[in-house]
């Protein structure tokens, strides 16, 4: 009896573990399938040859048709640009709502909170008139500008802020340190996980927003990526499978790359973000 | 000791950069979205007027807006509670000892991290008529090829599909967060008992994961109105609008049309669809905090 159930169980083990690796090999299939493509020439994108030649043609020819490098350097200044803003103004804002109780930072708050359901691209067609107003229509500023001060970036910081021991801040008072100085040296760096844990959330929404950019850029020294690699793959285009393989490698390889590298950080900072 | 009046001040002024950005692009645009939907369109002749609720009567009567909204609705149904049981299952998988389970984590999660549009560019070949690869396989066992995207009655489950392939590694995580919080003596005790794993599923793991799946079922309600890059490299919302959601027919309607008065009145059903979102969000994930 036990022997039969140790077995049966064991049965059972393997036969989940066959059914994980299916579904992992499932998964990842569409991203191999692309990678093979765009690494093989045309004509071997719709027919499967274990020995076909490896060629770098598919890159050079999506290089050739579209600046990859040049909206690359776009969303990088972007996404930094993005981050360094929100870290600033999250932040300051955070520690107004996490040690200052403030007249009306109730109501404030609440304000704040608005933002998590009603994101900047929801509302692209006053907001494009506003840039419009501003004159920055096809800057990358215009592009960064709303989603800098992040209702999300202040809900997480505030979190951690508030859980800091008030008795640290008092130390530092009786050192000397004034409201800025306790800021500084105090709460920022406990709460160092916070902090990266945005950052990579940030980062990597940031790196893949498509519609709002596709509406404020219109030309090559503005366009993100995403928008460029959108404008590529247009079907009426008429570009060839392989290469536009080639195209979309070349957009997501750096944040690709960075996630196979750290995917430890960037699972627990999507986990970290989303329970808080 | 600082005075209260300065605590005051110091709260106001630390608030202020972000609250500057937070009106102009989020309160602002969002009472003159509500104001613009309910003037008329400027043409050369007549400038923009008062019209009440003249936009909204037009958008009733709209087939489009209709099947927008109608598509929405499919498409969340569609995708949502595929999404939700896969997760659970990949969360599942993983969350035991498994040869090579970073490695599999990582397959399971890697769709997550690519932009919609890089998907998209991807799946569109999958779906290409005769020379993609669906149809390819489909040849093989003697199946005639087809239109996926071309076609009205397949076009919605094709895009199912893929936002199925790229969100559900995302809700894995959080399964995986929740289960490694329960205590594993339930699971130990269980097995004691006699009950079978799947009992023990249903009975004590399913209900502690409620929480969970209420978070993640609000905020893929929520994303399944927000994304729609896609939209722009398979369909472009085609064929007649068997793949157009809410807020690409607000982009075409404002950016390709330039209907922006329309767009506004389109845009106030999205804010409000929303907001109950948001108070849905509120009142019932507030309850989780009693649970801890």
């Amino acid at each position: 009896m036990k022997m039969t159930r140790s077995i049966s169980q064991a049965f059972q083990t393997w036969l989940e573990t066959g059914a994980a690796w299916l579904l992992a090999l499932l998964w990842i299939s569409p991203l191999v399938y692309a990678i093979w493509a765009a690494f093989h020439p045309g004509e071997y994108a719709v027919n499967f040859d274990l020995f076909a030649p490896l060629t770098l043609d598919n890159f050079r020819e999506a290089l050739s048709q579209a600046p990859f490098p040049r909206y690359a350097l776009n969303t990088f200044m972007l996404v930094t640009m993005i981050l360094a803003a929100q870290l600033i103004l999250c932040t300051l804002a955070a520690y107004a709502f996490a040690r200052f109780e403030f007249r009306g930072h109730k109501i404030a708050f609440a304000l704040v909170l608005v933002q998590l359901m009603i994101t900047p691209e929801i509302l692209i067609v006053e907001n494009y008139v506003t840039l419009a107003k501003f004159g920055l229509v096809d800057t990358i500023l215009g592009i960064g500008l709303p989603y800098m001060a992040s209702a999300f970036g202040i809900f997480l910081l505030r979190q951690a802020f508030k859980s800091t021991p008030k008795e640290l801040e008092e130390a530092a008072r009786l050192e000397g340190c004034g409201t800025m100085g306790v800021l500084w040296k105090v709460y920022v760096p406990l709460a160092r996980p916070t902090y990266l844990a945005y950052g990579l959330v940030s980062i990597s929404h940031h790196w893949n927003n498509f519609l709002w950019p596709l509406i404020v850029t219109n030309s090559v020294k503005t366009r993100p990526l995403t928008v460029g690699l959108g404008i590529f793959g247009a079907p009426e285009s008429g570009v060839n499978w392989s290469i536009i393989s080639a195209a979309t490698l070349l957009s997501v390889a750096p944040l690709l790359v960075a996630f196979l590298l750290f995917q430890r950080q960037f699972v627990q900072s999507f986990m970290y973000a989303g329970i808080k | 000791m600082q005075t209260q009046a300065s605590r005051h001040a110091q709260g106001w002024l630390l608030l202020m950069p972000a609250a500057i950005l937070l009106i102009a692009f989020t309160h602002y645009p969002t009472v003159a979205t509500v104001i613009d939907s309910l003037f008329s369109k400027a043409t050369a002749i007549r400038p923009s007027r008062f019209i009440g609720v003249l936009n909204y009567e037009r958008m009733l009567d709209d087939p489009i807006f209709w099947k927008v909204l109608a598509n929405n609705a499919w498409f969340a149904l569609g995708t949502i509670p595929t999404s939700i049981a896969l997760a659970i299952i990949m969360a599942l998988f993983v969350n035991r000892a498994l040869p090579g389970r970073a490695l599999v984590r990582v397959a399971y999660f890697t769709p997550t991290i690519l932009p919609m549009i890089a998907v998209a560019n991807i799946w569109l070949f999958f779906y290409t008529p005769d020379i993609g690869l669906i149809d390819q396989i489909a040849s093989g066992f003697g199946l005639p090829g087809h239109n996926w995207l071309g076609d009205p009655a397949t076009v919605l489950p094709a895009i199912m599909v893929m936002t199925i392939w790229k969100e559900a590694g995302f809700f894995m995580i959080f399964y995986l967060a929740a289960m490694q919080n329960i205590p594993p003596e339930l699971g130990e005790a269980s097995q004691l008992e006699g009950a079978s794993r799947w009992y023990y599923f249903r009975r004590v793991m399913f209900p502690l994961l409620m929480p969970t799946t209420l978070f993640v079922l609000i905020n893929a309600v929520l994303n399944s109105f927000k994304l729609v890059d896609h939209l722009f490299v398979l369909t472009k919302g085609g064929p007649n609008n068997a793949s157009n959601l809410l807020l690409y027919y607000i982009f075409e309607t404002a950016f390709s049309y330039f209907e922006t008065h329309f767009a506004a009145a389109l845009t106030v059903v999205l804010l409000v669809l929303l907001g109950t979102m948001a108070l849905a969000q509120f009142f019932l994930l507030d309850k989780r905090v009693h649970y801890r």
